[in-house]
């Protein structure tokens, strides 16, 4: 390990600790109301990040995952304890990704787009075909006794595994492997990479994790709709912060999710009727006057003045 | 039987939506996204007219047409062509193009909301029942079947026959070398664009003379339209229109037997049949 490297975990574990005592300020509910969805959204836009961003392969289906979650709360609350949801919530995210990945990411990125665009939509619609026809009711009442605080330590753990797992993965055989297939997949193939496998192993682990926080984020709800839960603006949102931050760095979905959470906070408060256009607007700004991101910008300035500050040789 | 003919009356409109965005996929290459809002624009014009001024819904062509054909022809200018210029490869320009009428989607869709609300529309037009074959049918959807034709067939046999459809071909097929044959490619694209855009609308005024539409639906067409588009193989307009046929009957049979609820997953269910047997499109071959 270098020494850059332990600054880092040393900076990063501070940093989590400090997060933790939120929820201890005075007036902290108020607080809480706007850390959630920061944080939901930094762990949802990271884990996109870490299979989109090397991959480029644009994943629209964020939503899917993440309502998948949320709605299995409420009848699997029947069966088992609410600890043990979240391991069998991320096992069904990590197998409907690799049932998608399956299905195309053999083939060209398109597809995985198309496929990705509407899976919200077409779960939402089985899920409410099924309620209509045999269980007879359209939604379900998530009762728990877990409070603000414990979700926002839930979703802080759960940042903490993205990162973790995302350094771990940086630093893997797959994640090498990955990049090359980023750089160009004929190559990959060509040096013996199975690059469907790959892949599929990746979004599988990104669509774990959104499965996960929607498990997490159902108390909140308390009654789950299915129009609520595949509600594809959480698919846009993700995208949208994960590009405004930039993707090529694994902070980078943070430095999108907490301007963008807290900007969207006042245009929802502020033009509730307009939220959808402005969000399409923003979107357009993102792609093309910040086409790397916040992250890419920073270090390219970053890298500017230390180069400025450098005495030339010779 | 009726479930058939029933098939093929939704599918004619949807070989419409779908040549719309051939044209902008397989010529200008630009994945749009958006093309689904395109359509709702033209059911809002069409239900305007007859709200607005009790006229024939098809009276509202003579606007929809010359205005998706100049909007579009504008976003491929201003928004589009940037891109196309930026992209270093043509993974960049897929990536980038996807993302930009992903947002131009939501745009719309936002535009449409504060325009018109978030209600479900629809107007009555023509709903006669005409007698086929021993069923009856709407005749709406039996008119919005032969202007399809009639579009259909005018948009094939251009595309075939004419000078400027073989320029189309041309660059679909390759854009560098379409260049190096004096093809103004940039034009070209950008009509072709444009002109999917327009066609697209007018699909859009044909679904609304039988079908219910809210400023959200647009998505769930341009999903079904890309479907379509991957079935029938990129730029194979004769694959997209048997495709087009074959979802339109699928959707029917699954909305009449087992829930009109289900017809997304019906569709989902043909496009992994497709991607798992034929990835290259009906009627395309295998090429490695």
């Amino acid at each position: 390990m270098t020494r850059q490297e332990i600054i880092v975990i040393v900076s990063v574990t501070i940093g989590f600790i400090v997060l933790a005592f939120v929820p201890q300020l005075p007036n902290s509910s108020a607080v809480l109301s706007f850390m959630i969805p920061i944080v939901m959204y930094t762990v949802l836009a990271t884990s996109w990040a870490i299979f989109s961003g090397p991959t480029r392969y644009i994943s629209l289906a964020t939503a899917a995952f993440y309502g998948m979650g949320a709605y299995m709360v409420a009848p699997l609350l029947e069966i088992i304890p609410y600890w043990m949801i979240l391991p069998v919530a991320a096992a069904a995210g990590a197998v409907l990704a690799a049932l998608v990945g399956l299905a195309t990411l053999r083939l060209s990125g398109v597809y995985f787009v198309i496929f990705t665009l509407g899976l919200a939509e077409m779960i939402r619609q089985l899920v409410t075909w099924y309620q209509n026809n045999f269980s007879g009711t359209r939604g379900n009442y998530v009762f728990t006794n877990i409070d603000d605080a414990q979700i926002y330590w839930q979703l802080l753990a759960l940042a903490l595994l993205v990162y973790l797992v995302g350094w771990l993965i940086n630093r893997s055989k797959l994640g090498f492997a990955i990049r090359i297939i980023g750089n160009d997949e004929l190559v990959a193939r060509h040096s013996g990479i199975n690059t469907a496998w790959s892949k599929i192993a990746l979004f599988m682990v990104s669509g774990a994790f959104a499965a996960v926080v929607g498990v997490m984020m159902a108390p909140r709800f308390v009654y789950i709709e299915p129009s609520m839960a595949f509600n594809p603006e959480v698919s846009f949102l993700v995208v949208i912060m994960a590009l405004l931050g930039g993707v090529n760095r694994l902070w980078g979905p943070l430095a999108g999710a907490i301007p963008f959470a807290l900007v969207w906070e006042l245009i929802a408060s502020n033009f509730p009727a307009q939220t959808v256009l402005l969000m399409g607007v923003a979107f357009l700004l993102v792609v093309f006057y910040i086409p790397q991101g916040v992250s890419g910008l920073l270090t390219h300035w970053y890298a500017r003045a230390a180069h400025k500050g450098r005495v030339p040789h010779g | 039987m009726q479930l058939l003919i029933t098939g093929i009356l939704l599918g004619s409109v949807y070989a419409i939506v779908a040549m719309g965005l051939s044209l902008q996929y397989g010529v200008a290459r630009i994945m749009n996204l958006a093309s689904g809002e395109m359509l709702v624009a033209g059911a809002f014009a069409a239900f305007w007219v007859v709200m607005a001024h009790g006229l024939d819904p098809y009276l509202s062509l003579f606007f929809v047409v010359p205005g998706a054909f100049v909007f579009n022809a504008v976003v491929y200018r201003y928004l589009l062509l940037p891109l196309v210029m930026r992209a270093k490869t043509r993974g960049q320009l897929e990536v980038d193009s996807i993302l930009v009428t992903f947002g131009l989607s939501f745009a719309l869709v936002g535009l449409f909301l504060i325009i018109f609300g978030g209600q479900f529309f629809n107007y009555s037009y023509l709903s006669l029942p005409v007698e086929l074959m021993g069923s009856r049918f709407g005749l709406n959807r039996i008119v919005a079947f032969f202007v399809a034709v009639l579009i259909c067939g005018g948009l094939w046999y251009w595309i075939n026959n004419t000078r400027q459809g073989m320029a189309i071909r041309a660059v679909s097929v390759d854009p560098r070398a379409a260049g190096l044959v004096a093809i103004d490619v940039q034009r070209v694209s950008t009509f072709a664009f444009a002109l999917g855009g327009a066609v697209a609308a007018t699909g859009g005024v044909l679904l609304s003379t039988f079908l219910t539409f809210d400023a959200s639906v647009g998505i769930v067409f341009t999903l079904k339209a890309l479907i379509i588009v991957i079935m029938g193989g990129v730029g194979d307009m004769r694959g997209a229109i048997i495709a087009a046929l074959v979802l339109g009957m699928t959707e029917t049979l699954v909305a009449r037997l087992i829930d009109p609820g289900l017809t997304l997953a019906a569709a989902y269910f043909l496009f992994v049949l497709v991607l798992l047997f034929r990835p290259q499109g009906l009627l395309g071959k295998r090429t490695s």
